[in-house]
């Protein structure tokens, strides 16, 4: 299962950095979203994975032999909520910047 | 006032409520202005407070919600942290004055004011964070509050500034998380004190090597190191000047600060190799900075260019890592921060002045305006070093650090660069100050000194509390040079501040 997701998450990597390359804005966006889902993976996979139970203590206050870790979790749940809102902004930016009369595709802001 | 451990956090809580209440004001300017002046003010005592508070304790420990460290959020103050706090805190209520007066009501009536509280509010919740993951987080506090400064407004240059500035943000905050995710898959901590402490036992672990130039690379962006430096000339001359101030004394600064922190607690496993990539970057940052700025004919991008130049000197020092060293390196910061924020304060008054600020259309502010050119030329000769000036005493002691480790050839491109800023600077002293009188428009739009003092004094009064700063540290060194001592030792003893967070 590690060996799969991490296959995955080099090809969402590599997804995205083609999407970041291009030169148009939807495709921008994409490329980040697409990044950003790549990096929480990337947490996914680096905290390990386990198929077992959750990290609850039972009746007698024993933890579980093994557990999912918890806090891979909590930083991916940080990480997306983060990313929606750059991801939200960056959208309407680039709407705006498209907006502007002769600013096509990304090679126009150099001029 | 009494200390108390949940005073740590004050440095985000003042800036926060500052922030709410300007957004619930959003449509009355004078209460706003009001509020932001006393929640800067606020947070400028509090500061001051805990930076005396850090003196006598040495460093300051909270765990937020009693939970126990490495399982909590740990906030510390140590030295290092205190003064970046205080001299954040100084140029927010400075450039807050400045604000009142240089940004449209059109900016405000969209929350200028709140954004500006959150971008404070971020960037000392980075200086206080004790754990990588809550440093990442206030990272992105700051730069989402970054990106609205920088667009709002909607004016063109401004919004494609911003596009280049987000993605290379987002692609630095990808490659942080990333980072932080692998020293949480090496050590299965997020504390920092407590990854030191993995680090140490198990120094030999090579993914450690990985995880540093995956922390290197999101800081190189944010500071404007060495070869990713090219969003900062292409974005930070768009906004309006107390943005583009606040910016350039804050913003690369905290990416110094995490290169600081991170690599003198956590990557010092190898610093031969590690330290040595930081040293060559820091000299081709002031090398190629410096050339850039050289090549410009306006004094935004010129000065812009030379923040870059200027992170090179201060990274300089992180990369020699000896306490001397560091000691610059916090004395170089403290001393940058004034003097480029002044410089950009200064752009703006000219522009008010003259219409506009490229150096081929203006001319002769000396003639009428002799107390401001000498205030220019404070920050502008502290900027190159000239002693008995702030920037002499932050070169001279990083080339005497160089000197004692025997780095000749950086000590050789800091003087070089050292020479080249007065170039620029003597360029724009010599364009914008003197020669014949000459403006965008016919006339200068105020005529002359005490008109600008009279109409303006919301811009002339941060210039002038700047510039006295700048000359106070250069005519009494050695009061900021005990604390950047203070805070170099701490900084390379790494057992202290894990002793302090985890208590053995």
């Amino acid at each position: 299962m590690e060996f799969l997701l991490s296959i995955l998450t080099g090809l969402l990597f590599a997804a995205g950095v083609y999407l970041l390359l291009h030169r148009d804005f939807a495709k921008l966006v994409m490329g980040i979203v697409i990044i950003g889902n790549a990096t929480a993976i990337f947490i996914f996979v680096a905290g390990r994975i386990v198929r077992k139970s959750a990290p609850f203590l039972d009746e007698q206050g024993v933890a579980p032999d093994t557990f999912a870790d918890p806090v891979p979790q909590a930083l991916i749940l940080t990480a997306l909520v983060i990313g929606f809102g750059i991801q939200a902004f960056a959208l309407l930016l680039f709407k705006k910047v498209y907006d502007i009369p002769d600013i096509e595709e990304v090679d126009d802001l150099k001029k | 006032m009494e200390y108390s451990e949940s005073m740590i956090l004050f440095p985000l809580v003042l800036p926060f409520l500052t922030a709410l209440l300007c957004l619930f004001l959003v449509r009355r300017i004078f209460a706003q202005h009001f509020i932001s002046i006393l929640g800067s003010l606020a947070l400028m005592v509090c500061a001051i407070f805990l930076l005396i508070e850090v003196e006598e304790q040495g460093m300051l420990v909270t765990q937020v919600a009693g939970w126990e460290a490495p399982f909590g959020i740990t906030m510390v103050i140590d030295m290092f942290s205190a003064i970046m706090i205080a001299i954040s805190a100084f140029v927010g209520f400075v450039v807050n004055i400045y604000s009142l007066q240089d940004i449209r009501n059109k900016r405000k009536y969209f929350g200028y004011f709140t954004y500006f509280h959150f971008l404070i509010m971020g960037v000392n919740g980075a200086f206080i964070a004790g754990d990588i993951f809550n440093l990442y987080v206030w990272f992105e506090v700051m730069l989402i509050a970054s990106f609205v400064l920088l667009a709002i407004g909607n004016g063109k240059e401004q919004l494609i500034g911003t596009v280049k500035y987000t993605l290379l943000s987002f692609i630095a905050s990808a490659f942080l998380l990333i980072g932080v995710g692998m020293i949480y898959g090496i050590s299965g901590s997020l504390n920092m004190a407590d990854i030191a402490l993995y680090f140490q036992q198990n120094c030999n672990d090579p993914l450690i090597t990985v995880a540093a130039m995956l922390f290197l690379l999101p800081f190189a962006i944010k500071s404007a190191l060495f070869p990713v430096y090219f969003w900062l000339p292409a974005s930070y001359p768009a906004p309006p000047i107390a943005v583009t101030a606040l910016f350039s004394g804050l913003l690369t600064k905290v990416g110094v600060y995490a290169l600081l922190r991170c690599f003198t607690l956590l990557f010092i496993h190898d610093v031969e190799y590690t330290h040595t990539i930081l040293l060559v970057a820091a000299g081709l940052t002031m090398l190629s900075g410096v050339l850039g700025a050289a090549s410009k004919k306006g004094m935004r991008t010129i000065l812009s260019f030379h923040i870059i130049s200027q992170i090179g000197y201060m990274v300089l020092g992180l990369g020699l890592f000896t306490p001397l060293a560091i000691a610059g390196a916090v004395f170089y910061i403290i001393h940058n921060i004034l003097a480029k924020t002044n410089l950009f304060l200064i752009t703006g008054v000219v522009e008010k002045i003259k219409g506009s600020s490229r150096l081929e259309e203006i001319g002769g502010l000396y003639k009428n305006f002799p107390l401001l050119s000498l205030l220019f030329l404070i920050a502008a000769l502290s900027l190159a070093g000239i002693p008995p000036l702030s920037g002499f005493w932050a070169k001279f002691i990083l080339i005497k650090a160089g000197f004692e480790v025997e780095s000749y050839f950086v000590i050789v491109i800091a003087i070089i660069t050292g020479l080249l800023t007065l170039f620029s600077m003597t360029k724009i002293w010599i364009y914008a100050f003197w020669g014949e009188s000459k403006s965008v428009n016919k006339h200068d739009l105020i005529s002359n000194e005490s008109s600008l003092f009279r109409q303006q004094w919301r811009l002339v009064l941060p210039v002038l509390l700047m510039a006295t700063a700048t000359l106070f540290i250069g005519l009494y060194p050695t009061h900021l040079m005990k604390y950047a001592s203070l805070a170099a030792e701490q900084l390379m003893d790494p057992s202290i501040y894990i002793q302090k967070v985890l208590g053995k």
